[in-house]
Parts: C-alpha cells; sequence; structure tokens
C-alpha cells in the first residue's frame, strides 16, 4: 500500500476539466474520484512560512508549492511563462510584464500589478534577497496587469531574477497583527506574523504544520493553471535528517517520494522493484581555494597548475562520488552561459611535477588544508583523497575536517591555507560564480565574499562588471566564457566536480517531469497513477 | 523527610547553575547562529547588524548575566530555529521522548525480572544460556545499529532463499529466514491528542506499532544489563542464611523466590535503575534520530546542527534536572522498600 486514499465527491468538476485539457486525459479517469496522498521525505523542513525570510533550497522549495514565480526555469534551463504571461524590454533599463489576469490569491484576494511591485519592494528589505535585488532600481504599476521594473544600469539577467519573485498577496499581509506589529515584517529570529501565516497563488496551500515533525498540504482548488496535469490533492511532508532512515522509509513504503538519495544508497534504490531512482548532474560546483596571501609559493601560477594537474577529478567522481558526480575543471556547469565545452580536467601527475621543479619547489612544501565533514556529499573523504593526491607532487597537507557549523566560522577568518567549498549560483549564471568566488576580495562591496584563495585579476572583475551590463546575449556569453577560461589557464582554483542530484520515490509517482537541476521540484504539476491494488 | 526534600531542591539549583555555566562556556565552539540562519550570498554588513540585535557581540559576562536573570523567572529566551520560547519548544517535543522512555522502561521490567530471576533459578538450563549469550550480543551491539537492522528487518523486510525454494522444506526454512516487513519505518504516525501539546501513541493500536521498533532499540541497550544485574543479585541472595532457612522451615519454594528473595534482589536494582532511566533520556537522542521520532533527541542535534544555543542550554538544564528528579525518586523509593535506609542520616 503506497497511496492512502479516500473517497470525496467535490474533486470531480476539477478533475474534468483538467482531463479536458490534458492532452492524454485517459490516465486521469481513473483518479478522479479519488484523493491521492503523496508523503515526502527531505533531509530538513523550511525554516518558516515567510518565504523572504530565508534565501535557501527549503525555502525555494516551499515557495513553489505556496506561490508562483513570475517565470520559471523548465528542464532546460530555459524561461517558462508562469504569473507573467509576456513581457516586453521597453529600454536598456526598463521592463514590462504582462501578468495573467485569471489569478486569485489563497486568501480570495485578486491578483494584480499591486501584489508584484509590494513584493519586490519586500524583496528588496529582505537580509537575504537584498543582495541579488540590488540591480533593480524600482517597480511600478502600469495598469492592473501590467508592471514595469527599472534597473539601476542595464541588466541582462532580470528575467533571472524573475523566477524569485513570487508574488504575495499585499492586502492579505497589510496591517498589523495582534501583537502590534506590522503583518509584513521580516523577522529573522522572532514569532513575526508572516513566518506563520501565508497567502500566495500557488498549487497548495498548508493545512497543518508542526515545525521539525510535519507539515501538510492540500490542493488549491482554485488553482489558476488548469493546463497543470497534477493530481496530488494532498502532500505530507515529513523531514528525515538520517539518510539510512530516509531510504528505509520509500522501500518500506511509508513514503512515496524522498530527496535526497544518500551515495551509498543508490544501488539499493535502483534495485529495488518498488522504487525508483531518478538523478541528474547537478549544477553546484565543489572546489578547493589556494590561499595566495597565506602561502607565498601560490602565487606563482605554476604552483597553482601544478595542483591543478595533480588532482585527479576523475577519480573522485567515479570512486569515491560512485559516479553521482560530474567531473568538473571550471566553475559554469553546462547550460550556464559561461560553459566552456573545450575545457577538461587536466590529470597528470607527471606534468605536475615539472612544474613544480620549475618553479623551485620539487622538494614539495606543507600547507593546511580545512574541509567540512557534514556539508556537501562526502566532503571529508574528498578531502582526504586530495591530501593523498597532492603527496605524490611532496606537498604534506595537514587536514582539518569540521562540522559546517564550525567550518564557517573558520571559513571566514581563511583559517587554512586551501579550503574546499561546494557552491550553487544563486542567479543560475556564470557571473555569480565569479562575483563570490574568484573576484578580487573587497570587504565594503562584499565582492569575493567566499574567495578564499585571494586570487586577484582586476581585468576578470572588469570583464565580469561589463558581461553584467551587456544586454546583447551572445556577446555576454562570449564575455563569460573568457572569464572562464582565463581562470583556467591561471588555476586560480582547483576545480573538483559538480554534484550530482538524486531523487527516489514509488514507481506510481511520475516525478521525472516534474524535476530540474536547480533542485526545486514543480509538484504542482505531479501526477501520480492510480497503482492497481 | 522535608528537610531532605530542600537539599535535594538545592542540589537541582547547584547542578542547573553548574550546566548553564558549562554550556554558555563552551557555546562560541557551537559554530556561528548566523550562518544557520542566512543565505550564502548575504553581506557581512547584514551578517553583523543581525549579531548586534541578537547581542551576540556583547561580553560573555554580559551575555550570561542576561540568560541568567531571564532564567530565574523562568524566561530561557528564544529559540532560533523554531522562533518560540525554548521552554514551549521543549514542552512539545517532551511527551515524545517520555512516551519513548516508557515504553522501553515497561519492557525492560517485564523481561528482565522473568529472565533475570529464571536464570538466577535455574542456572544450568540451556534457556539460561541462551539468554546469556543473546545478552553478551546485545550489550555489545551499538543502539543505532540494532535501530538500522530492526527496520531493515520489519519495516522494509528481507527475502532470503538460502534453500531450495522447490523442496518444501527448502521453501518453509526459506519462509522462516524471510521477514514480512510493514512496519511504519519512522516517525510517530497520528498520535491522539489528549490536552494541551501532549499527542499520545498509547491509545490506539496503530499508534502502538510505531512505538514498538523504537522501543525495542532503546530497550536493547539496557535490557541485558538489568538481566545480568537481577540474576547476580538473586544469585547472591539465595545463598544468604535467610533463604536457607526458609527453605529449611518449608515454606513454598515460589513462595521464597518471589517473596523473600526477589524483595531483597529489587533494592540495588532499584539504584541502579533510577539513573539508568536518566541515561535513558540521552540514548533517545540516537534512537530518535534512527527512527526520526519527534521528541527531545531529534529536536536537540537539529539544535545542535543549526547552533541553536539558547535551545541547546535549556535542554542540557531540562535533562540535568530530571536527572536529579529522578534521584531523588530513587531515593525516596528506596527508603519505602527497605525502611532501615535514612535519607537524612539523622535518626527518623
Amino acid at each position: 500500500m503506497t497511496v492512502i486514499r479516500m473517497p470525496r465527491v467535490r474533486k470531480t468538476l476539477l478533475a474534468t476539466t483538467i482531463a479536458a485539457t490534458v492532452a492524454g486525459g485517459g490516465l486521469l479517469a481513473s483518479t478522479a474520484q479519488a484523493d491521492t496522498t503523496l508523503r515526502m521525505a527531505y533531509d530538513a523542513d523550511p525554516v518558516s512560512l515567510d518565504i523572504h525570510e530565508q534565501l535557501s533550497g527549503g525555502i525555494m522549495q516551499l515557495s513553489h508549492l505556496l506561490f508562483d514565480p513570475l517565470v520559471r526555469w523548465d528542464q532546460s534551463l530555459n524561461i517558462e511563462p508562469r504569473l507573467a504571461s509576456d513581457w516586453e524590454q521597453v529600454d536598456d533599463t526598463t521592463m514590462h510584464m504582462t501578468l495573467r489576469d485569471d489569478v486569485t490569491f489563497h486568501s480570495g484576494n485578486a491578483f494584480t500589478a499591486r501584489d508584484v511591485v509590494w513584493t519586490i519592494d519586500r524583496l528588496k528589505r529582505s537580509s537575504d534577497f537584498k543582495a541579488i535585488f540590488d540591480p533593480i532600481e524600482s517597480a511600478s504599476v502600469v495598469d492592473e496587469h501590467t508592471v514595469e521594473i527599472n534597473t539601476v544600469k542595464p541588466y541582462p539577467l532580470l528575467l533571472n531574477l524573475a523566477t524569485y519573485i513570487f508574488p504575495m498577496d499585499s492586502e492579505f499581509y497589510s496591517g498589523e497583527a495582534k501583537d502590534g506589529d506590522p503583518k509584513d515584517e521580516i523577522v529573522k529570529n522572532g514569532n513575526s506574523w508572516a513566518s506563520t501565516h501565508v497567502s500566495g497563488t500557488g498549487p497548495y496551500t498548508v493545512t497543518e504544520r508542526q515545525q521539525g515533525v510535519r507539515t501538510e498540504f492540500a490542493r488549491n482548488a482554485d488553482y489558476w493553471d488548469e493546463a497543470s496535469p497534477g493530481n496530488v490533492d494532498k502532500l505530507v511532508l515529513t523531514p528525515i535528517s538520517e539518510n539510512a532512515t530516509r531510504v528505509a522509509a520509500l522501500l518500506s513504503g511509508d513514503v512515496d517520494f524522498i530527496a535526497p538519495v544518500p551515495p551509498n544508497d543508490l544501488e539499493r534504490v535502483r534495485e529495488s522493484d518498488d522504487a525508483k531512482l531518478v538523478t541528474m548532474s547537478g549544477t553546484r560546483i565543489i572546489m578547493l581555494h589556494m590561499n595566495q596571501k597565506r602561502v607565498e609559493a601560490f602565487e606563482d601560477p605554476r604552483v597553482r597548475k601544478a595542483f591543478a594537474y595533480a588532482i585527479n577529478q576523475e577519480g573522485i567522481a567515479d570512486r569515491l562520488m560512485k559516479g553521482f558526480a560530474t567531473p568538473a575543471a571550471q566553475m559554469s556547469p553546462e547550460g550556464y552561459v559561461g560553459h566552456v565545452d573545450s575545457l577538461n580536467p587536466r590529470y597528470d601527475v607527471a606534468k605536475a611535477k615539472e612544474l613544480m621543479e620549475e618553479a623551485g619547489y620539487a622538494d614539495g612544501f606543507e600547507i593546511s588544508m580545512m574541509a567540512p565533514n557534514n556539508r556537501y556529499v562526502n566532503d571529508a573523504q574528498i578531502s582526504q583523497a586530495v591530501a593523498a593526491m597532492l603527496a605524490r607532487i611532496n606537498v604534506d597537507v595537514d587536514l582539518k575536517t569540521l562540522p559546517k557549523a564550525q567550518y564557517w566560522g573558520e571559513f571566514d577568518d581563511r583559517a587554512a591555507d586551501m579550503m574546499l567549498i561546494g557552491w550553487h549560483a544563486d542567479t543560475e549564471d556564470s557571473a555569480n560564480f565569479h562575483e563570490y568566488l574568484t573576484a578580487c576580495p573587497d570587504a565594503d562591496t562584499g565582492a569575493g565574499q567566499y574567495n578564499a584563495g585571494n586570487y586577484c585579476n582586476p581585468e576578470l572583475d572588469k570583464l565580469v562588471a561589463d558581461a553584467n551590463e551587456e544586454i546583447d546575449l551572445e556577446k555576454r556569453a562570449e564575455m563569460l566564457q573568457q572569464v572562464e577560461q582565463t581562470l583556467y589557464d591561471e588555476a586560480a582554483f582547483v576545480p573538483l566536480h559538480w554534484q550530482d542530484l538524486a531523487w527516489a520515490s514509488a514507481q506510481n509517482a511520475e516525478i521525472e517531469p516534474v524535476l530540474n537541476v536547480m533542485n526545486f521540484p514543480y509538484l504542482g504539476d505531479l501526477v501520480v497513477n492510480d497503482d492497481a491494488e | 523527610m522535608i528537610a531532605f526534600l530542600i537539599k535535594r531542591l538545592f542540589h537541582a539549583l547547584l547542578v542547573m547553575f553548574v550546566i548553564s555555566i558549562i554550556a554558555f562556556a563552551i557555546q562560541d565552539n557551537l559554530g556561528d547562529p548566523i550562518q544557520q540562519m542566512v543565505g550564502q550570498s548575504v553581506p557581512e554588513s547584514e551578517r553583523e547588524a543581525l549579531r548586534e540585535e541578537l547581542g551576540l557581540n556583547d561580553s560573555y559576562l554580559t551575555q550570561y548575566l542576561r540568560f541568567a536573570g531571564n532564567a530565574a523567572r523562568f524566561d530561557f529566551g528564544y529559540s532560533y530555529i523554531f522562533n518560540q520560547p525554548t521552554t514551549e519548544v521543549i514542552a512539545r517535543h517532551l511527551p515524545a521522548t517520555l512516551e519513548l522512555v516508557a515504553a522501553s522502561t515497561f519492557l525492560i521490567i517485564a523481561l528482565s525480572i522473568p529472565i533475570g530471576v529464571y536464570s538466577a533459578i535455574k542456572p544450568r538450563a540451556w534457556l539460561t544460556r541462551f539468554f546469556m549469550s543473546v545478552s553478551i550480543v546485545g550489550i555489545s551491539i551499538p543502539v543505532f545499529l540494532t535501530a538500522i537492522v530492526l527496520i531493515q528487518l520489519f519495516a522494509i523486510g528481507v527475502s532470503w532463499a538460502p534453500f531450495p525454494a522447490d523442496t518444501g522444506w527448502g521453501a518453509w526454512l526459506n519462509d522462516v529466514v524471510s521477514t514480512e516487513g510493514g512496519m511504519p519505518a519512522y516517525g510517530r504516525g497520528d498520535p491522539v491528542p489528549v490536552f494541551g501539546t501532549w499527542e499520545t501513541n498509547f491509545a490506539s493500536l496503530d499508534g502502538l506499532t510505531y512505538l514498538v521498533l523504537p522501543a525495542i532499540s532503546l530497550a536493547s541497550i539496557m535490557l541485558p544489563l538489568f538481566i545480568r544485574l537481577i540474576r547476580a543479585e538473586m544469585l547472591e541472595v539465595l545463598q544468604s542464611e535467610y533463604v536457607k532457612f526458609a527453605r529449611a522451615k518449608g515454606i513454598s519454594m515460589r513462595r521464597v523466590y518471589f517473596l523473600h528473595a526477589l524483595k531483597n534482589t529489587m533494592l540495588p536494582v532499584i539504584t541502579v535503575g533510577g539513573v539508568q532511566i536518566g541515561t535513558l533520556v540521552a540514548y533517545t537522542i540516537l534512537t530518535e534520530r534512527v527512527f526520526q521520532w519527534p521528541g527531545m533527541g531529534l529536536m536537540f542535534l537539529d539544535a545542535i546542527q543549526r547552533s541553536d544555543i539558547p535551545l541547546i542550554v535549556t535542554y542540557l538544564m531540562i535533562v540535568g534536572l530530571i536527572f536529579v528528579i529522578t534521584n531523588t525518586l530513587v531515593d525516596l523509593i528506596y527508603g519505602l522498600v527497605n525502611p532501615t535506609v535514612k535519607l537524612t542520616g539523622k535518626p527518623a
């Protein structure tokens, strides 16, 4: 028994409408009179119902359930219209977006341009989102269903940003809560009104929430997207942080959908008759910085290159990650504009030794290395493997691995000569990698905030800054590819791999079409088939 | 009696004071709570503002005095991850843990006394040898592994076919070594609300099925210990003069074993048991994590991972309180079982 069903009559009408609009309507006929429940288990649950409180994977996944973005990415990283049905670049810094006129919020209020403007204003107040919304100067209402967005400078990534705009119900969130605080207040560590009350336009509403225990969602009966094939009436989300238990819950049929699937259990899930596994090459780059301020030798590009040659990315991806990673030679994964196809991992120990000798370090030297041990998949083992590989070019590594809660403090202090970090570009764009990981560090502007290598090439910074104002997307792509090429040539850092993503579900849940590399499953569109019980 | 309780109250306060100081002293090593609260691309200036707002920039002493002052009014501050007073968060998670501990304690008592007594009365029976060797295995397997094995066997199920399945006996043996699965693998299911935040798993058969596997794995650590303890004590008591005398008097063996001998056997068992129930609360951390049992232990691990300092400190203090309370209760019960024991040290 994997899906619990209870008869309910009210659904029939909606189901018929959906069936009429979907080409393969036949598959819905069997589910028309029944309630379909999907029980899912993630490794953590969202920290709050206020989607502007934190910019994290969990909050984004929640946003896609309770809200709809203006536009969203499809599986091949193309922009797909959602609440915005159309858009037009009026001039270099102005864009008009046309909104759907058939959308209502869960509260019953109609969705208009005012809500979009209100949401953008709130995003610019959120400590987590304000940085990525900096390029937007202001937003204003043109008419009931048209909104104008002005950027400070010409900004080519406005549509990428629009995937983060989930219009909130401005009327619902206006006014004062019982305790006198404004309802739209964003509070990180307090019980704000918006963290427990929610009204969006999304396919689901929250019916019950016990933080850290379970959250229940019910399908929004008045959902605007009648073309959505989604047929799940009820979602039950349970956080299960223990990997083995999450897998066991799926295999025993206690839940229908889990993410992430730990690499050690991939085979077990793949071989199970009751469950299926879906993996995808991810976009999170795992890399090592070489700190030039702490180690003089790292200022020499030949030494940095020697390190890049000494590390066997393919070996790590194959053996350590059990194929659950894509070996990387750059930061931008395939599909990103800055991705350069010709860059491949350059593992060659002989060449590495040669370079070390050339640079005068044939006898090697000693360095310290730090890595988290519970943040990324197999992070501690990866750093151990790297340390062993560096020993072959006579580099003696003093390795320390720490839990993530302690690691980031050390990272901010740049406490070791080599530090491991994983990065996912919030904007799904190549420039973001450079801005945070390889730009010249500048505490005032926040540039290079995570550049633990202190690599600095002002020409590249200029190139990226120019690219961010380049409206011609092809030209922009060329510029960003040039950045990747230069970083590769100068071995600014040691790229390791892009961590793959994995989900697993019961056989009757058609999860493949709703998954994507951002790891925001569009569960509103999920179809669960009637299993022949 | 009253003097004893007052003395114990002071003990409790002292213990909690020491715990709070230690918990506060290690907080710098628990990681930066800000890191857990904000996204990766938040600039340092925003982080600094948040740190200031939370009072994390104040000196250790200022932070501690502020905490202690509030704690005296039973206000332990707000949890960073739950955005609620820590006492409320713990009150919500406490019933799940207490129910798990209660179920395990029940299992331990219901099994250890008969098995312990049996193996003391019949030290050479093959069943005794079996219990003793199983308890050696039980005591040496970590609770984590027990839990995972239980899930595999009874939640997922295993089908082994080491014997030829086409023969009648082979198929039968295969059935014997294979398990069905079907028990719930995680969580509490749909517990029945009693009042307030207290929900119970004891009220329905369905609720009890969720409790079985976690309770067994939690009990698996203590059960062998208690069987061996009861057996050893019982063996000793059975050698004592008064038991020999009772036998010589011709009292029925049942009466000797279960009335006279068992009563004296239980004295040290109660002492150890009381302390161990406190330990059991601590062991719930592992069990709850594997079974995703939504109790205090799971909450505590979450709090550590996300550097939720107020919640960590409150949890430690409340567990300290539980230890003091169980120890006090043990001393009181001890007095009841053995009236020669005087609690205050003065003549009663």
